[in-house]
């Protein structure tokens, strides 16, 4: 066996030698966004490299958490590799339910992952998922539209700007809001947007005693902000859109503004999907001068369940599809743009990803983020749009549809603001906190 | 006839499907009733001890309880009351003599072959979509707003989607119901003189009053249950949680298994309440 | 008097009965026709009827996505093998209340409607538990089981409906000639019973083909049917409509055109004993 130093022969070397001991088919839970439908394309690259078959379970965002949930906790088994985001990992991982990805090869380089994303994958130090594409959030805008309002998108602007900007650029005669926003219920969507808001605002979750907080003033303040910015300025029914909605709204030129995943920036930016694909700028989530900007950090990271059997083939299809050779073989086939990105330090040090128009700000927002002190004042969670405890997901999906009540015209902030403190406290208490 | 041989026999017959029920009903009923006095997190470490009636207690001071219980009869009430009108009148109408006859009744009968997360789906995206949907198209082509249904009017929206599933069932069986009605007594009452109106509320109506029971006692068991119109609706905003929707985000969302457990039970309770609320008042029909 | 129908009588049923079903219709045929489009044309506005350019696009891209044939061939076997089952076990058990009923007949009938009120996602985890013990997690066999289960009173009690209007004289007579108790059932009952049998059979693939619950949270790869073909095609990124309508299209096809072809047995057969 000839050792030469490439980085992509050791690597098939190394799955060289696994092959001829067992072919594996090992099944993946996913998710169905575009980053992994376009992976599951290459899983003939990763047979032919191991010998390992693949069967996909590809699922919408809210089947595949319920059904990885349930399976964890009951140690099922029916998957060999999960696809978990950062709020999951360190709760799974701090009950002893995944492989820690302590034996990653060299060739993988490890330390290439960025700070931010290992960091929120891991539990007490240790690796527990492997990224396979992150992000923060940023402000997407419309270039031509912000210029015709006679206004210039600083890098770093403030919400009050913001405000007046979204105002300047709608004009509701031909169908253009000058900015769009989640309000659509669920953790993950309306209720990650309006928590790192209220986080600019000086809000939080939980003090140190783990007591909600909605019945303070930062948390009515970010909801009168963002009900009286959309008000004047959201489009019509902003209160059932989540991402996708956003999407197809600013792709078909429909918004001024839009400030949500850095991801989101490759579809904008695509001429095949978006009719303003060349009149996109981006700039840093806004703050309110309290030190805290509004973006948060999200990683869609691949685990693998503790119990299973085929944990070595599942390590190595983690070390392909995280891989710089993965990111490399989209890059020929597809482009720079459609990368997985926010993962790798090293992506964001390729000259030729730092030509793709939306690179800078994305790593910038990434940097920005910091789950460790999310907020302005101290709290005892980790996770920014989140608090990485159990019950949060369940919490915060509630909350969130009394927020959406409230954007619907259905209830008053002070309402939902008494609703959610009342619940948040119940299911607290039901938790024994 | 009956003679003791074959009552003997009979219960032989009956056991298999008795006993798989026994079983089905009894496994899961004693794990519910068994979870629910338990403190069960799964994502806590799972069993954590005995809490006594505490989940019970919980589950129904939440405030989202008794909300939850008014959604559910409103649902199943709205559907029942949509289903059951505009089915008899459809089964009216398809009872009388037109041409393609046959095409129409496949029209007609099409939705309840559709599985409930698509029409689920394809309602919410392509038709109540407040921008791109095609109820938003019609709208702007009139001058109008476009409704926002999901979220402004998201109970009726999820009433007609579900009515839009049923009726094809509730259709069928009135159908057939009224096709078994006597040609001469209707013929008979128009020689005497009754109109339309007169023959339809005091001929065809009493007839239809079994196949009416039906339809209420069947669809009733089946919307108490319904599950992915809403997941993939509203997913619980707006008030559309029903009592399944909340046991669903107290189980699966909260991952309080014990809360759930305990929401459970209530909801049996529940469906027994219905079904002998339903059995009193309509149950004199089903005299088998 | 004769009751020749007025021309111009059938001329509005016609028409009235057209309406309302291509009006009940319309959101199959609207999903359909979308399928053939781009995404740009599926959400163009004003929306495009019929005058788009027709293209089998979206039903490449899933066909190259999604492995349809083996959701639909782990859907043929759950919901065929399901019902068949369920059928075998109530035709015994729905003779011998129709024709030795007791006094607890009826109660037993709807205690038996009564174990479908109990709200799946409550068992969940008590199922799953039980699955993963046995063995039957991810299996057809597991799945086909569960789904036998759930629809077994349905078809219990449409049975019940069929081999009531019987005449109990017939099977006399059979008696009379010698004979045996399974003969009876098998020679004499079923015969007739069989149109009965046969919307039965309909009702209930369509019930199992159609149960989104189970059939999503027991499987994970090997034996998924269409319900989780479908939850791969809802909200991902972009547009998306034209993709949704193909896989939904493609879910719903099958039994569509079963039930199209059986129209006529679902028709007469679907009385649930509402005729007497």
């Amino acid at each position: 066996m000839s050792l030469k130093v490439s980085t992509l022969l050791s690597a098939c070397a190394v799955t060289a030698l696994t092959t001829a001991a067992t072919a594996e088919t090992i099944t993946i839970a996913t998710v169905n966004n575009g980053d992994m439908i376009r992976m599951q394309g290459y899983t003939d690259d990763f047979t032919a490299k191991t010998g390992h078959e693949v069967e996909w379970v590809t699922l919408e965002e809210n089947v595949l958490r319920q059904r990885v949930t349930t399976d964890i906790s009951t140690k099922g088994g029916a998957f060999d590799i999960m696809t978990i985001g950062m709020y999951e990992t360190p709760i799974w991982g701090a009950n002893g339910w995944l492989v820690p990805l302590d034996n990653l090869s060299e060739a993988y380089d490890a330390a290439d992952i960025l700070p931010a994303m290992a960091g929120g994958l891991s539990h007490d130090g240790t690796l527990y998922a492997a990224p396979f594409y992150g992000e923060s959030s940023m402000i997407m805008y419309r270039t031509d539209l912000m210029e015709a309002a006679g206004m210039e998108m600083p890098d770093a602007p403030t919400w009050e700007f913001i405000r007046e900007a979204a105002a300047a650029m709608t004009d509701r005669d031909n169908e253009i809001n000058g900015i769009c926003l989640r309000g659509k219920a669920g953790w993950g969507e309306g209720g990650a947007f309006i928590t790192a808001m209220s986080n600019s605002f000086g809000a939080r979750w939980f003090d140190e005693d783990w007591k909600p907080q909605f019945d303070t003033q930062p948390w009515k303040d970010t909801l009168e902000f963002y009900v009286g910015m959309m008000n004047e300025s959201g489009p019509p029914g902003y209160a059932t859109n989540g991402f996708n909605e956003n999407l197809s709204l600013f792709q078909q030129g429909k918004c001024g503004m839009w400030i949500d995943a850095t991801v989101a920036a490759s579809f904008v930016t695509n001429p095949d999907d978006s009719t303003v694909a060349d009149k996109v700028g981006f700039a840093l989530a806004p703050d309110n001068g309290l030190g805290k900007r509004s973006n948060w950090l999200w990683a869609w990271a691949l685990a693998i369940p503790a119990g299973t059997q085929k944990a070595d083939a599942a390590l190595q299809f983690i070390e392909w599809a995280t891989s710089k050779d993965y990111i490399e073989l989209v890059a020929a086939k597809e482009g720079w743009a459609n990368v997985p990105p926010g993962a790798r330090t090293s992506l964001y040090e390729n000259p030729e990803y730092q030509k793709v128009p939306f690179a800078k700000t994305t790593l910038d927002s990434i940097l920005s983020a910091d789950p460790g002190s999310p907020t302005v004042d101290p709290v005892p969670y980790v996770g920014i749009q989140f608090a990485a405890i159990p019950e949060f997901a369940g919490i915060a999906t509630e909350v969130s549809q009394e927020f959406s009540a409230v954007y619907a015209g259905q209830q008053s902030i002070d309402e939902a603001l008494e609703k959610a403190q009342a619940l948040t406290a119940d299911a607290m208490e039901a938790a024994g906190y | 006839m009956a003679t003791q041989h074959s009552r003997a026999a009979a219960r032989i017959m009956m056991a298999p499907a008795v006993f798989l029920l026994l079983v089905w009903m009894l496994v899961p009923l004693t794990m519910t009733l068994y979870f629910s006095f338990k403190k069960y997190l799964p994502l806590r470490g799972g069993d954590l001890g005995w809490t006594g009636f505490d989940n019970y207690v919980r589950f129904v001071t939440s405030s989202s309880f008794w909300p939850s219980v008014q959604t559910t009869l409103v649902i199943v009430g709205g559907v029942l009351f949509i289903t059951v009108i505009l089915g008899i009148m459809l089964a009216v109408l398809l009872n009388q003599p037109m041409w393609g006859q046959g095409i129409v009744r496949i029209l007609v009968i099409a939705p309840f072959f559709v599985m409930p997360t698509v029409s689920a789906l394809v309602w919410k995206n392509m038709f109540m979509d407040p921008v791109n949907g095609l109820f938003a198209h019609l709208w702007k082509f009139f001058g109008a707003e476009p409704v926002q249904w999901l979220s402004q009017a998201s109970l009726q929206s999820i009433v007609m989607i579900v009515s839009w599933q049923w009726l094809p069932f509730a259709t069928l069986i009135l159908l057939t119901a009224i096709q078994s009605l006597d040609r001469e007594q209707l013929e008979a009452a128009e020689m005497d003189g009754a109109q339309p109106v007169q023959r339809f509320a005091f001929i065809t109506l009493p007839h239809l009053g079994r196949a009416i029971t039906i339809v209420i006692l069947i669809q009733t068991i089946f919307l108490l249950a319904i599950f992915a119109e809403i997941f993939v609706t509203t997913g619980g905003a707006f008030g559309t949680r029903t009592l399944t929707y909340l046991i669903f985000q107290r189980v699966l969302e909260s991952q309080n298994v014990g809360l759930g457990s305990a929401g459970g039970v209530y909801a049996i309770i529940l469906a027994n309440i219905v079904a002998i609320f339903l059995m009193r008042i309509v149950g004199k029909n089903l005299d088998a | 008097m004769a009751r020749a129908v007025t021309t111009n009588r059938k001329i509005i049923n016609t028409t009235a009965a057209w309406a309302i079903g291509l009006l009940i219709f319309f959101p199959i045929l609207w999903t359909i026709l979308t399928s053939f489009k781009t995404e740009a044309q599926a959400i163009a506005d004003p929306p495009i009827f019929l005058g788009f350019d027709w293209t089998l696009e979206n039903y490449g891209v899933v066909m190259e996505r999604s492995n349809y044939m083996r959701f639909l061939t782990n859907s043929i076997i759950i919901a065929g093998g399901s019902t068949i089952l369920g059928i075998i076990i109530a035709v015994p058990a729905a003779w011998s209340m129709a024709f030795v009923p007791s006094k607890r007949t009826k109660d037993i009938l709807l205690w038996m409607l009564s174990t479908k009120m109990l709200p799946a996602v409550g068992v969940l985890y008590p199922i799953y538990l039980l699955f993963i013990k046995m063995g039957l997690l991810d299996t057809r066999f597991g799945l086909t089981i569960v789904l036998m289960l759930i629809n077994l009173p349905i078809i219990v009690w449409m049975l019940y409906t069929y081999f009531k209007e019987i005449p109990g004289e017939i099977l006399e007579a059979a008696r009379m000639d010698g004979a045996s108790l399974r003969e009876e059932v098998l020679y004499v009952l079923t015969p007739m019973a069989i149109p009965g049998i046969a919307s039965t059979l309909l009702l209930n693939v369509i019930l199992a083909w159609n149960e989104a619950f189970w059939t999503l949270n027991l499987t994970a790869s090997k034996a998924a049917p269409l319900t989780a073909f479908i939850a791969s095609y809802s909200s991902p990124e972009g547009l998306f409509f034209a993709k949704l309508s193909a896989a939904s299209t493609m879910a719903i096809a099958p039994i569509l055109i079963l039930g199209w072809f059986s129209q006529k047995q679902l028709v007469s057969g679907l009385t649930f004993g509402a005729v007497k």
